[in-house]
């Protein structure tokens, strides 16, 4: 084989690297919106992402409006109700987490910090931002057909999705199942060139070893979201069939509404393992680029090279490996063989050994750092703890026996809102408050983001701890009002309204950020190239916020890994990326 | 190898290779970009067949009403005689026979040779679409037989379903692919790919390395039937 290892003497010819081809549109439209620049790219998906997401938030109001006051409004109706929540989850899930962590930082942070001028196929890359537009508009629009949306609960579990009397199932629910699948195309596109970028686009010097774990979060996790939709988009098609064609792929013979339906033999079950096949890997799409974020801001805030960097690598390849494995602790109580249920509690607690790597590399990076709790610091440690806190809960309903009595109560909402929606957001806002110098140009305001940063970091202490004891009182989830019910206490209804008036508080506090987003836009401090002193190639470009093409006329060249914070002897804290060690020659 | 010591003196030379291959700087496989996608996009598109058939197996073991025998079903009828598997076996023939001529393609088209290229694309490409032809006939034959999606008169409603589901998605990518098949041709016969315009219907500049990497899409889709033909003809 060719001599192109480690050696820096054996560095490709330029010649042998493909160009990229940049388009360099001149018109505005040609810049901002049919662009093919990935940093707007990633501004398209983000601002899209965070309208749909504001639209699952206003419906989580309404929810818990409900839930915590249930007399006092008459805002939403039974069915409405089981549509909010429908669709606050599935919006929440797949239309913001996965497409701002992917779509959005992932577009704008790949090419930056590999040092790549752009994806490697712009055309697609755009494609994919127009087909993900599209499936948010589909899915908006069931809101408006007659019926309005699915209520069927977000993971779309049949028969009830598509029996009559499931509010929907007229017109709401094949909007949903086609915005899917709309969705599963672009971000298919996109994935294939977050991946490539990452494989093949890489600039001199930068080996995968040397990667920022920012980088390595979002490549495995777009690995994994390429593997694990595949199933979504079968169970989807199979189930848009069963609807529309009246096949019998996950419907069982049955009798609604005193009617005995036209299905038969099918298998209920089927759909779940595919689902779940999908579901599990989904919430590690979600995690792992939170990981990756959460590293390098640890690290670049408490002026420390992140600890155990390799260590950190494989854990990230080896959770990505491992969540294909485990889906069916999502069904201890669908009815699946026991012996299954064995096999993936084991393989679910396995899990847990990677992830507390992680958790002890992140707090041992913080151990004796120079710490500056700057707003993203305070993001990132406050991802820390939730994520620890749904993290054991996790290890409770990962076992058969303790999952089977707490399934389908608070303590599960509670658990995956803690691990899966509020840690990752923490380090999303984090994410914001870190690098919107940089596609700005301006500093977010500090005062402003600490206040968000504690209401919200407290708040969803109040809203979400509670769950996990109104789960144990045996509180079941996705009941539109309880009314006299002998085994639900008083503290119960009280801890509802508590929750819903936190809810509140904490929505309010997003106003708050997004007012922050606007004014800073425009009036915040100016940033400079690097204002957090880091050390990554995002922060080394001619321009700030970067140009299209990324770098100047020359791309830079690596020297060493992402980390060489307070190095001894070293001139300042921070060594940059490009920067060549002692005695090396600057190429 | 400039090191051969430092992945340990006893790990054999394919393990070091491989190594040293995946932590290069620049990138990890030494091709193309769009054939490096391409294998990754296949690679995602394994996993959506690879559903299809379990889910199909999923069923056929867990219905409780007969699966129709596949040797009746998929039987032509030929001079008065039950031919079973005939017309199957002439499609699965077909396909495997245009992946022989698309690797051909590829072949002349390393070689620069235009007009061999673009003959054995267009070739293919009428393999490809004999092949959806004669699917689409076996589909016509089944239906006015009576099999439906939801039912059909020998056994089990979920065998029409699976079946015009997963040969269809199949057929699918057939027809995609003979459509970019097309394209290509147009794209070789224009001389596109020897001076690396902007070519046909698509903004990118081509390469001759494009045809291998269509190439790469026909081969999966064949070695996708392989697998449809065995378990819904040959089980």
């Amino acid at each position: 084989m060719a001599e192109r290892g480690h050696d820096s003497a054996s560095y490709a010819a330029a010649s042998d690297i493909e160009e990229m081809e940049l388009v360099h549109p001149k018109t505005f439209i040609g810049k901002y919106i049919w662009s093919q620049d990935a940093k707007v790219i990633a501004i398209q998906y983000a601002i899209t992402a965070t309208a749909i997401g504001l639209v699952a938030l206003v419906l989580s109001i309404l929810i818990r409006l409900q839930l915590g006051f249930p007399n006092a409004f008459s805002l939403v109706d039974p069915s409405n109700y089981l549509q909010y929540v429908t669709m606050h989850g599935m919006i929440m899930v797949v239309y913001l987490l996965t497409a701002l962590l992917l779509g959005g930082f992932g577009n704008y942070l790949i090419p930056l910090m590999c040092g790549a001028r752009d994806m490697v196929f712009p055309y697609l890359n755009m494609l994919s931002y127009w087909f993900y537009l599209a499936s948010v508009l589909i899915l908006v629009a069931s809101f408006f057909v007659p019926g309005g949306p699915s209520g069927g609960g977000w993971t779309l579990y049949p028969p009830q999705v598509i029996s009559q009397g499931t509010p929907g199932v007229d017109g709401g629910i094949l909007l949903m199942l086609v915005s899917l699948s709309v969705f599963i195309i672009g971000f298919t596109m996109g994935g294939l060139n977050y991946v490539v970028t990452v494989l093949q686009a890489r600039t001199r010097g930068m080996t995968l070893m040397r990667l920022p774990l920012t980088v390595w979060g979002i490549f495995m996790a777009t690995v994994m979201a390429l593997l694990a939709f595949p199933a979504l988009l079968v169970a989807v098609l199979m189930t848009i069939c069963d609807l529309l064609l009246g096949t019998s792929f996950f419907m069982p013979e049955m009798q609604t509404l005193g009617e005995q339906s036209s299905h038969e033999g099918g298998s209920p079950l089927l759909f779940q393992h595919l689902f779940w096949f999908f579901g599990h890997p989904e919430v590690y799409i979600v995690a792992l680029p939170a990981f990756g974020i959460v590293s390098d801001l640890l690290a670049t805030h408490a002026r420390k090279n992140i600890f155990g960097y390799r260590m950190m690598v494989w854990a990230i390849i080896i959770i990505g490996v491992l969540s294909f494995i485990v889906w069916a602790h999502h069904m201890f109580v669908s009815g699946m063989n026991p012996y299954f249920g064995f096999l993936f509690a084991t393989t679910t607690l396995i899990i847990a050994v990677p992830t507390a790597i992680k958790v002890y590399n992140w707090v041992l990076t913080l151990w004796r750092g120079n710490i500056h709790l700057s707003v993203p610091m305070l993001f990132a440690i406050g991802f820390l703890f939730t994520f620890v806190n749904g993290g054991l809960s996790g290890l409770f309903l990962g076992n058969v026996t303790v999952d089977v009595p707490l399934s389908d109560t608070y303590f599960v909402v509670g658990h995956f809102h803690m691990v899966m929606a509020v840690a990752p957001i923490l380090v999303i806002f984090g994410a914001i408050y870190h690098w919107y110098p940089k596609v700005t140009g301006r500093m977010l305001d500090d005062r402003l983001g600490k206040v968000h940063f504690w209401v919200t970091f407290l708040g969803t202490y109040v809203i979400y701890f509670p769950m996990h004891f109104m789960g144990f009182a045996g509180v079941p989830r996705r009941y539109y009002a309880y009314g006299e019910t002998a085994f639900i206490p008083d503290s119960v209804v009280t801890m509802n309204s508590v929750i819903t008036v936190a809810a509140i508080i904490v929505s309010l506090a997003q106003v708050l950020f997004l007012f922050n987003l606007a004014w800073s836009y425009f009036r915040g401090r100016e940033s400079g190239p690097n204002p957090w002193q880091a050390t990554t190639l995002e922060w080394q470009t001619e321009h700030t916020p970067p140009r299209h093409g990324n770098f100047g006329d020359e791309l830079p060249v690596v020297h060493r890994w992402a980390y060489d914070y307070s190095v001894p002897g070293a001139e300042r804290d921070f060594i940059p990326q490009t920067v060549p060690h002692e005695g090396e020659e600057r190429r | 190898m400039a090191n051969p010591g430092s992945h340990g003196p006893g790990s054999p030379e394919g393990v070091r290779g491989l190594v040293s291959d995946w932590s290069s700087d620049r990138r990890v496989f030494n091709v193309p970009w769009g054939k490096a996608m391409m294998w990754i996009f296949l690679l995602s598109d394994i996993f959506i067949f690879a559903c299809f058939l379990v889910g199909y197996m999923t069923m056929r073991m867990s219905t409780t009403d007969t699966w129709p025998d596949a040797s009746e079903v998929f039987a032509l009828h030929v001079g008065g005689q039950q031919v079973p598997l005939l017309l199957i076996a002439i499609m699965t023939f077909i396909l495997i026979s245009s992946s022989g001529t698309m690797a051909l393609a590829v072949k002349y088209g390393y070689e620069k040779n235009r007009r061999m290229t673009a003959v054995l694309l267009i070739l293919t490409a009428l393999l490809g679409a004999s092949f959806v032809g004669l699917q689409a006939f076996e589909w016509t034959k089944l239906i006015e037989e009576g099999v439906r999606p939801w039912g059909n008169p020998w056994g089990t409603a979920q065998f029409g379903a699976a079946f015009f589901l997963i040969t269809g998605f199949h057929g699918t990518h057939v027809s995609f692919g003979v459509l970019f098949l097309v394209i290509m041709a147009v794209k070789v016969v224009r001389g596109a790919l020897d001076d690396q315009r902007p070519g046909f219907l698509t903004g990118r500049k081509g390469r001759y390395e494009m045809v291998e990497t269509l190439g790469l899409y026909w081969h999966f889709v064949d070695l996708v039937w392989v697998f449809i033909f065995a378990f819904f003809y040959l089980w």
